[in-house]
Parts: C-alpha cells; structure tokens; sequence
C-alpha cells in the first residue's frame, strides 16, 4: 500500500497557523536559530544541495545549486522571492501550504537570505489569496515581535526583513522574469534567460527566486539531515511531491506522495480509484501544458525525469483524471484555450501558433478536420515547443502532442469517421429517432426548440440534421427511448 | 578580453565573450535573418526582446532552438544555422507570423522596403499554409503618423525608440496573447498621447504598421492648379540622402538632380530650406547674443542656457514633459516655418501673388514637420505658412510615379531669392550643425572679428550628449548638444536641477539629428548610412564660396528690403513664435 509522506504539508492542518508558538513547538524556527549560530552559509548550501531537493515550482531546478549561484554573484543588494502566484487552475497546494503553515516560509526564506547575501525579501502572491494572505501577515508579525524576522535576528545581528506583493493575475506572471517585470511595475511578460534572476533579477540585483512548496521543504531538511531526505524518492528526485488530485477520481484534493510512487499508486490507492467505478483512460499532469498519460503509464514511477520522458512534465503538480466519458481531442482542445488566452503575446509561436492550434483543434471536434491537419498539428506543436520564448510557449503544444501520441486513433475517428466516441464533440453527433420505436406520440417534435423534428401523429418521426442544434432535449423526454445518438 | 572558440556550421569562429551568435556567425559570413532585433551601432540603440524567433538555430545539447540575437557564444559550441530543424523551425515561424498579417502588399506604403516581405522573399514563402483568424484594430490616423496596427508584428523597435532612447513613451505593448499590439496606454489615438512625431518609431518599424501621412496626393491637385504658384523648399538632409532611394550609394550628395527633379513636377519656383536656416541663425544667434550680453552685465530677468528651436519634435517634447521650462528655448521658428511666411509675405507680395494663391510645399526629413505645419499659430486666417509637407521618403515616390529618370537627371540650381544659402544652414541637416553654424555667425557678431577657422571639429560626431567650450576672443562659451529626445531630457533635468553650465545648447530630436529623421529614406539599422550623410552635409558646406550664415547677400537683401533687423518689430511677428503648455493631455500612468 502506498504511503503519503507530510514533509510540505508536515504542520497543515496539525497546527494552528496562526499561533507561532504551535510551529515553534514543532521545531519551528529551529533551523534558523541553528543555521544563524552554528553554520556557514557554505555548510548550508552544502547540505541541500547532498538533499537533493529539486524546484516545485515546475521546472526541477537544484534548489541548493540556485542558492549558490546567488550566493556567488556580487552585488550591493540581493533579493529572495517567493513565487506565490500558483496560477495553475485547480492548483492549490502553495495555498494550502501558506494558509496552513506560514511560517515555514517565512523561515526558508530568511535562511536564504543568510545563504545568498540577501537582506529583502518578497512573496509575489496571488491578490485572490486573501487567507494566505492575512496569515503571513499574522505570522510576519509575529516572528518580527519574536526577534526572528527583522533587525539583528535572534541577536546573530544578522537582518532580513519579507514584504508582500501582489499578483497581477495573469498566468504567465507566475514564471520567474515575468513574474520580476510584474514587481517591477512592467508589463508582466518573460525575457531571455540568461540572464537567470540568480544573475540578474528584481531591480537587474541578483534575486534568489523560489516556489512556496521548495521553501517549505528547507526547514526540515535542516532539521532532519540531507542524508535523511536523499533516502526518500528516487535516484534524481528526491523527498516527495504535493499533487492535487482532480477529475474523475474518488478522492479529489491534496496528497503527498514520495517521488517514485507510481500513477497506478496514486490514482487506485490513495485516490480511490475511479469514480463510478470507470474505466481509467488518462491522466494530466503539470498543469494546462503538461502532457497526458495513459494505461501504459501507470506502473511509471513519477518523478521530473519520468515524466518528461513521457511527454508530459511535473509542472506545479496539478494531476487530473480522465475516463472514458472524455473525448481527448476536446480535452487537448480544451487546455489549448487556455494557453491562447494566458499567451503574454510576446513571442510569436506562441501569440500565433496556439491560436492556429486551437483552432485546427476545433475544426477536427466540428468534424471538418483533414488528414493534412493532423500533419499540421504535429509541425507547429513541434516548433512551437522548439521556438518559444517562455516554459509557457515550450510547453503548451504538450497537451496536443502527447494525445496525439497517445490517442491518435481519437485523432482518426474525428477526422475519417466524424465520430467521437466519448459523445462529447456535439458537432459529431446525431440524433435519431429508431423508425421502429417510435410510436408517434409527437411530444419530441413539439419540445424541439428549432422544430427539427417532422412526422404525423402515430407515424415514426424523422429528425432533420441540417437544422438539429443537438441540445438533447427530444431525447430526454421521449418515453420510449425511441431516440439514440448516433 | 577574452576569447571565445566556436563552430557554427562547421566554420570555425574565434569572437570575443559576450558577443550573440548572431554576430559571430557575421565573422564567418553566416547571415543569420532577424527580424525583431534592431541595432544602431555606436548610438547606444538596441532592440532585442527576442520575440519574432525567426532567428533560431539549433545548439548542440540544448534541448530547444536558441534565438541567435539573444544568445552568448560559449568555449566549444557547435552551432548550425541551416540544418532541417531550424530551416523548418524557422520558415514555420514566418507561416505564422504571415497567418496573422493582412496581405496587402500591393497597396501599402511599406512595400519596397518592408523588412517582412523581403523575409518571405527570401525564406521563399509561396503560401501560408496556416490560415485562420486574423487579430484587427482601430486604425489611427494622426496629423504625422498613421498606426495600421494590423501589420504589426510585435517586434517592439517602436516601443524601444520611444521609451528607451526618446524617453516618450507614447507607445507600448497592450493586450495580452493573439490581441497584443504595440500602441499608446488604453488604445487611445497618438494623438492624445505624449507623441512628440519625431517618427523613429516609423523610420524603425520593420512593416507598413506605421507609416507617414501620405501628402503627395495634396501637393500633385496643387500643382495641377493653374490659379496656384506652387513654391517648393527642400531641407538640408534631404539632400544627403534622397539619391538612397534610388540606388545611389549612401552619402551621394544630389542636390542639383533634386532641384531638376522639383523643376520637372512642376513647381513654380525651387527654393531651399536652407535660406531659412541661415535666416534662423541670424534670428537665433542674435537672441543668443542678446541674452549672453545681458546675462554677463548681471542682468537677473535673463536666463541661460538658451535652447536651440529649430526642431519641431524637440518642441513638441518640452512642451509636453517640461512645459514649466518653455521661456528657455530661443522663439526664433524652424526654418520651415521661417520660410512659409517670407514666402509668402514677402516673396509673394513682391509678384503680387495673394497668400490665398501661393501653395508653399516642404520636402522635409522629418514627420514632425507635418503637424508643425499644421500648428494654428502658423496660419493666417486659417491658411498655413506651409501648406503641406513631404517627406524625402514620399518626394522620391512622387519622382517614380512622374516617369522621372533621377539618376539621368542634369544638375540645375534653385531659384532665387529664397534659393540662395550658406555653408551653415547645410550643416543643419546633423547633430551639432545648427549650433556651429550659430557660432560662426555669433562669434563675428559678438567679437567684431573675422573669424578664420569656420571649422568647429569639436561640436561634431555622433556621441549622444557633447559639451565643448568655444572660445569667443577670450570669452569661453560652454555649448552642449543633445540628440535623442533621451538625450535632452538629462540636459534639461540639470538645467532644472540648476547643475547645467551651458549658455547654449543645441536639441534634435533624431539621433543624428535631420538625417537620421523619421521621414528619411529606411536605413534599416545601418549607422553608417547616417554617419556617410553627415558626412556629405560636411562635404557640401566645405565646397561652398560662402560659410557663414549673416554672409549671405540674399538674407542681407531680406533685411534690408523688408525685415529692418534681427529680431526687430517685423522679425518678431514673422519669424519668432511662442510654446504652449500641453502637459494636461499627456497620459499618466498611475
Ligand atoms: C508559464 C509559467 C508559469 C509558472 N508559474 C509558476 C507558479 O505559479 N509558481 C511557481 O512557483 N513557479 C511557476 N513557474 C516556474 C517559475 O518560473 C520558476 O521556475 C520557479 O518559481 C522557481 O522556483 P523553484 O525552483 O523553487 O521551482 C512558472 C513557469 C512558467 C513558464
Ligand atoms: S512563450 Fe508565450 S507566454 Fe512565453 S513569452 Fe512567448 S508569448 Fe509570452
Ligand atoms: S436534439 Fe434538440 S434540436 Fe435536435 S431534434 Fe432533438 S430537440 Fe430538436
Ligand atoms: S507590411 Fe510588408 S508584408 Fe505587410 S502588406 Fe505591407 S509590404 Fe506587405
Ligand atoms: S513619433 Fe516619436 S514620440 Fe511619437 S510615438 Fe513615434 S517614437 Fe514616440
Ligand atoms: S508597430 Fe512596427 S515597430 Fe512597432 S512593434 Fe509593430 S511592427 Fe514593430
Ligand atoms: S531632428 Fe530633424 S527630422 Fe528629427 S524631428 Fe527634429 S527637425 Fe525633424
Ligand atoms: S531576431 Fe532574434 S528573436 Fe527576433
């Protein structure tokens, strides 16, 4: 049976977060005091970098490595941020974190401080957040008043004070530059990397940028030991994963799950399985540009490296469960609408080419798509990905792409037999009325909206196609279910 | 500085760190094609927000294309610029941008010398194969520029010339993903934003998406009048660079084919520009004089520096961001303005020409002269000084649409009085041409004395601020140029800080100055085509019999006949001017 571990989420919900004494009393605060007397911020960085511990905020990159290099870089001022903005829709686990266990936070990140040289800190957070929102205002308050956030912390006369700043609510602001224009009263789009905020960040000063769930793993990494982190995950990704299980799974919500578990784990263990008792057809991970995987990757172990190799990425952890009532054209279709409308609009792959994906995507659902579209689909999916400027443009062709690889014969049904087999594309789909069920009791063509419908009193009826809007409602009142889809 | 060893398709390239793949496939004669990034050499003007990625290429190991303009080579990398993937990358890129560009080539001004359509030419676009919708907007149509933002690409040169060098910031990017467009905050039109018509966003925009209000057609029913004398003046640059536009090579100087040329579409009488401007120094050194003399008696009503006026965008900029400064400038007008009512005041009273009946056209390099012209303070009971002015851009075209062989054309000299200039007005046309020729005019007025040197080397080039201190027989005089809007507003925040030791100051709002200007022929980001017309500017104001402004007898005769003196009664109706405060209408962002 498969275990969640409760490393970010190890106080949510145990303690009450707005009481610095409930987190003190689990260790809180303890890391800092330790690292402020006794360690370098070398030692430091050293020990998270043995851990292993990787960032959540989607991309994997080595938290301890990002740390050093902000380290290394001189400059006069430095920044830590903590990228808050969780715009991932059904994502919430930053929130929960946040909401749930502050302080943990606000500790990584004056130990940031100390690592990188950093005296400012920022929490770029979402303006629709408000709880989280009031509770590290709380909790700032408090471990100000406790002589750990502020002037000469825990007397070490080391200073590091956290300021809060509001999302702009876009998207594409959750990524690291835009994110920085967006703080820096800029329009909240990306820009070239490098250079990296590590070199070149808020204010052009070297800026330490990293996720709430990465932060909240920092504490107890410190408290526990590297070698005790590095013994959980797998040989790449170590520690766990907060994932927010949505879609067509019994259990809905939060679990954390060690790196390695596999989907098979996650879905039929620890999230009960299949609503309904259906039959699993895929599963969405990393958000809106992540990929989706099928049957044959149940038994994967997830972690950054698994996942990418099956086309799809960890992204902030968003995991949403498919059966077999979705039709996977509609559901690429469906995350492509939201990567034209959170395209920033600089690039031109990705301010055109999503929106020329869309709509190849829609013209398959309609039932006019062409084996020539398919072939553009997978060319400008490719170059997309290739030529964007931002993770978003890099990733957002992945829902397209891998349904296309994994779902191609949906593809082909669409396109050579304008059928979709889950009844979700309307266009695809007929109603008709069974000649030998009908009895003619005209109660269908009189509730059709469009009077589509035609036939005499106790004679079979007859649905026209060309004006039929397919809203269903003959269906559902005939009562003698003389009326299928076809 | 350090080396950097790399191989881009197969050729072994040795640059130094920190240079773009872009560059160092130069050295090895890979012309990688660009289309967002932009670069003025030696002006400190780059654009680079690596949006269009049509210059992708791949790196071996990284997991996805790299933008060439936005890459640093590296020890050992293995770069390929045409292999299957980036030819395929790259032309789809351009497909796309294509699926979402009203193709429109055959009618639009751009045509020619637009940097999209000779991509496609190039990359052999034979179709788009990506159709669908296309993004539309509100056309804008100001007294200079016309937004047809439907061909923008978001390339953002535009934005960059009018925030980063002119510190306008009248354009920007609005909207977010398939609706993003570069345009003034809310969409309103230019012309209730700060836009000063300097035209380098115009004079950089890769598409026909800005463009110049077209005149031409106005000037062609003008000329085709027979109640209507038709005077043309042509500016200084115009000169310098004209011959670009018809293959000439970059610094051609074809002043007297212009004039045939003018002759030829039928214009009544050919003057130049640059009468005017010898009569602007006269105006204008004078009034420096004047405030020099009575500032170094102690006089505290005077005050210095005094700011060159002769630029109607630099006008317009302080009128909007430094309206509390609007006494500094000297009032003398543009030489544009110099010339409408000498014109027609003077040149046309003394034919018996009615004011009503005289069309005075400007061949300018400039777009702010188009709504310079057509400012209220420069007509008389609603008939402008000037009535329409074109630029070189649209003389050229009204020379090819009238079967006229340019380049076969034989020299032919203007017309008189208003014909006749000096060496100083030529040099106009460039940054620091106006304040040297002030000083040569200003140097034998105030000191009584020939001077011998006409040459002031020091006020020349092309660095964006320069300060030198002339000596006036024992005076020191400490002169300061600007050019670049980005570059005057550090001038005049210390002259309003009171850091400022200048008496005089010279402001263009063009980098380069005129030559450089919005209505010039499209340099396309070659820094040389400007510096090689300055550089024939030079040449013809060496070449000239006659170098120093108040020298010259037609401008004399003008004062001795009509105008009495400098920046006398009559002047002063005429020729000088005064600037309004239009900070209101400039949008503020909260
Ligand atoms: C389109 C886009 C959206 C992103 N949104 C978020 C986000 O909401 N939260 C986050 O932590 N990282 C987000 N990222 C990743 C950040 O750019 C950055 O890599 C991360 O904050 C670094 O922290 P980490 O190393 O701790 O993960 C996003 C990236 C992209 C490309
Ligand atoms: S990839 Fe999309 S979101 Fe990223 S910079 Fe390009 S247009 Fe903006
Ligand atoms: S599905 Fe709706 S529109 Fe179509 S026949 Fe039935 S009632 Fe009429
Ligand atoms: S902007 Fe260029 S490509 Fe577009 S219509 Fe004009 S000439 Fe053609
Ligand atoms: S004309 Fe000059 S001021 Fe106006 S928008 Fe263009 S660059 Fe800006
Ligand atoms: S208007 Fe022209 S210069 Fe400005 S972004 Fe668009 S294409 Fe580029
Ligand atoms: S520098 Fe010359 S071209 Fe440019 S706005 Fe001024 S007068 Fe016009
Ligand atoms: S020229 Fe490099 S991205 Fe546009």
């Amino acid at each position: 049976m498969a275990k969640q571990i409760r490393i970010a989420l190890r106080n949510c919900g145990v303690i009450d977060p707005e009481r610095i004494e409930d987190y003190i009393a689990r260790d809180g605060y303890m890391a800092l005091a330790t690292v402020l007397t006794e360690l370098t911020p070398e030692a430091v960085i050293e020990i998270l970098k043995k851990s292993g511990l990787r960032g959540r905020g989607g991309g994997g990159f080595p938290a301890g490595l990002k740390w050093e290099i902000t380290r290394k870089v001189q400059a006069d001022q430095k920044y830590v941020v903590c990228n808050a903005d969780e715009g991932d829709p059904g994502a919430f686990m930053d929130r929960s974190i946040l909401e749930g266990d502050p302080h943990s936070v606000l500790e990584a990140m004056t130990i940031n401080g100390y690592c990188t040289g950093a005296s400012k800190g920022l929490i770029y957070i979402r303006a629709e957040y408000p709880l989280a929102v009031e509770r590290l205002k709380t909790a700032m308050a408090q471990s100000r008043e406790m002589g750990l956030l502020g002037e000469n912390i825990l007397g070490t006369g080391f200073n590091f004070d956290i300021d809060i700043r509001y999302g702009a609510g876009a998207f594409v602001c959750g990524e690291e530059t835009a994110l920085i224009h967006s703080m820096e009263g800029l329009r909240g789009e990306p820009t070239v990397k490098p250079p990296f905020p590590s070199v070149e960040g808020y204010l052009k000063k070297p800026t330490n940028v990293n996720n709430v769930e990465t932060f909240a793993n920092v504490p107890v990494i410190l408290n526990k030991g590297w070698e005790w982190f590095a013994s959980i995950g797998t040989e790449r990704s170590k520690g766990t994963k907060v994932f927010a299980l949505a879609g067509k799974i019994n259990n809905v919500g939060l679990v954390e799950v060690p790196m390695g578990t596999t989907l098979r784990e996650v879905i039929f263990e620890i999230g009960g399985g299949i609503q309904h008792g259906r039959e699993f057809k895929a599963a969405q991970t990393g958000g809106p540009s992540g990929g989706c995987l099928t049957k044959k990757h149940l038994d994967t172990p997830i972690d950054y490296d698994n996942l990418i190799a099956a086309g799809s990425m960890m992204g902030s952890g968003g995991l949403i469960v498919m059966d077999e009532d979705d039709c996977m054209v509609a559901i690429a279709k469906f995350y492509l609408e939201f990567t034209v409308e959170e395209s920033c609009g600089k690039c031109s792959p990705c301010r055109i080419g999503n929106k020329r994906l869309h709509e190849i995507l829609g013209k398959i659902t309609q039932g006019n798509g062409t084996m020539e579209d398919i072939d553009k689909l997978r060319n400008l999916g490719t170059v997309i990905k290739d030529t964007s400027l931002c993770g978003l443009g890099q990733s957002s062709p992945n829902p397209v792409l891998s349904t296309l690889d994994n779902f191609y014969d949906e593809y082909m049904e669409h396109v050579k037999d304008k059928k979709c087999r889950s009844k979700v594309c309307k266009s695809l789909m007929q109603y008709l009325i069974i000649a030998d069920k009908c009895i003619g009791c005209t109660l269908c063509a009189r509730n059709c909206p469009v009077n589509a419908i035609s036939g005499e009193r106790k004679q079979a009826h007859f649905i026209d196609q060309e004006k039929c809007i397919k809203c269903g409602a003959c269906m559902e009142k005939c009562k003698f279910n003389a009326i299928i889809i076809n | 500085m350090n080396m950097v060893k790399l191989i881009i398709d197969g050729k072994t390239a040795e640059v130094p760190e920190n240079t773009t793949l872009l560059k160092a496939a130069k050295t090895v004669g890979i012309d990688i094609p660009t289309l967002c990034y932009f670069e003025l050499k030696d002006m400190n003007i780059e654009n680079r927000p690596g949006g269009c990625r049509v210059c992708v290429v791949e790196v071996k190991g990284r997991r996805n294309l790299a933008p060439a303009c936005n890459t640093m080579v590296a020890e050992g990398m293995e770069v390929y610029t045409h292999n299957i993937r980036v030819l395929n990358a790259r032309r789809t890129v351009l497909e796309l941008i294509l699926s979402d560009h009203p193709a429109e080539c055959l009618t639009c001004a751009k045509s020619g010398s637009c940097e999209l359509q000779s991509m496609a030419q190039q990359l052999g676009v034979r179709e788009i194969p990506y159709q669908g919708e296309q993004s539309k907007y509100r056309k804008d149509t100001s007294p200079a520029i016309i937004r047809d933002v439907d061909k923008c690409i978001m390339c953002r040169r535009c934005e960059m010339m009018c925030n980063d060098v002119q510190t306008v910031g009248a354009l920007s990017a609005v909207n977010r993903g398939f609706m993003a467009v570069v345009a003034p905050a809310f969409e309103m039109n230019l012309e209730k934003s700060p836009c000063t018509y300097c035209g380098q966003c115009v004079s950089v925009c890769p598409t026909g998406a800005l463009t110049e209000v077209d005149h031409s057609r106005n000037v062609i029913n003008a000329l085709a009048d027979p109640t209507k004398t038709v005077v043309v003046q042509t500016a200084p640059a115009v000169r310098a660079a004209l011959g670009e536009e018809f293959g000439l090579a970059p610094g051609t100087l074809v002043t007297g084919k212009m004039v045939a040329a003018l002759r030829r579409l039928g214009f009544d009488y050919v003057f130049d520009t640059d009468f005017a401007a010898d009569l602007t120094i006269m105006e204008e050194g004078t009034e420096l004089l004047d405030r020099l003399t009575r500032y170094l008696k102690g006089d505290k009503d005077v005050k210095l520096p005094i700011l060159t006026s002769c630029c109607p965008g630099w006008v317009n900029f302080f009128e909007h961001n430094f309206p509390e400064m609007r006494d500094i400038p000297s009032t003398a007008k543009s030489p544009q303005q110099m010339f409408g009512p000498i014109a027609k005041e003077y040149f046309g009273k003394k034919l018996g020409i009615d004011r009503k009946n005289m069309i005075v056209v400007s061949i300018m390099p400039c777009l702010a002269k188009k709504y310079e012209c057509q400012r209220d303070e420069f007509k008389v009971d609603g008939d402008p000084d000037v009535n329409y002015s074109l630029s070189t851009r649209e003389l050229a075209h009204l020379i090819k649409a009238s079967n006229i062989d340019f380049n076969s054309l034989p020299a032919d000299d203007f017309d008189n009085p208003l014909g006749e200039s000096t060496g100083a007005s030529v040099i106009f046309g460039t940054t620091g041409g106006v304040i040297e020729a002030a000083c040569r005019t200003a140097y034998e007025l105030y000191t009584k004395k020939k001077l011998e040197k006409v040459d002031f080397k020091e006020l020349r080039g092309l660095e964006n601020v320069r300060h030198a201190t002339i000596d006036f027989d024992g005076l020191p005089i400490n002169i300061g140029i600007a050019h670049g809007l980005g570059n005057a507003r550090k001038l005049l925040e210390d002259i309003r800080d009171g850091k400022s030791h200048f008496h005089a100051i010279e402001i263009m709002a063009c980098p380069g100055g005129c030559i450089g200007g919005g209505g010039q022929p499209y340099h396309h980001g070659d820094s040389e085509i400007i510096k090689l017309r300055a550089s024939a500017l030079y040449r013809e104001d060496a070449g000239k019999p006659i170098r120093k402004s108040h020298e010259n007898p037609f401008i004399q005769e003008l004062y001795r006949e009509f105008l009495g003196k400098p920046c006398g009664e009559l002047s002063h109706h005429l020729l000088h001017t005064h600037y309004f405060d239009k900070s209101a209408g400039v949008f503020v962002e909260e």
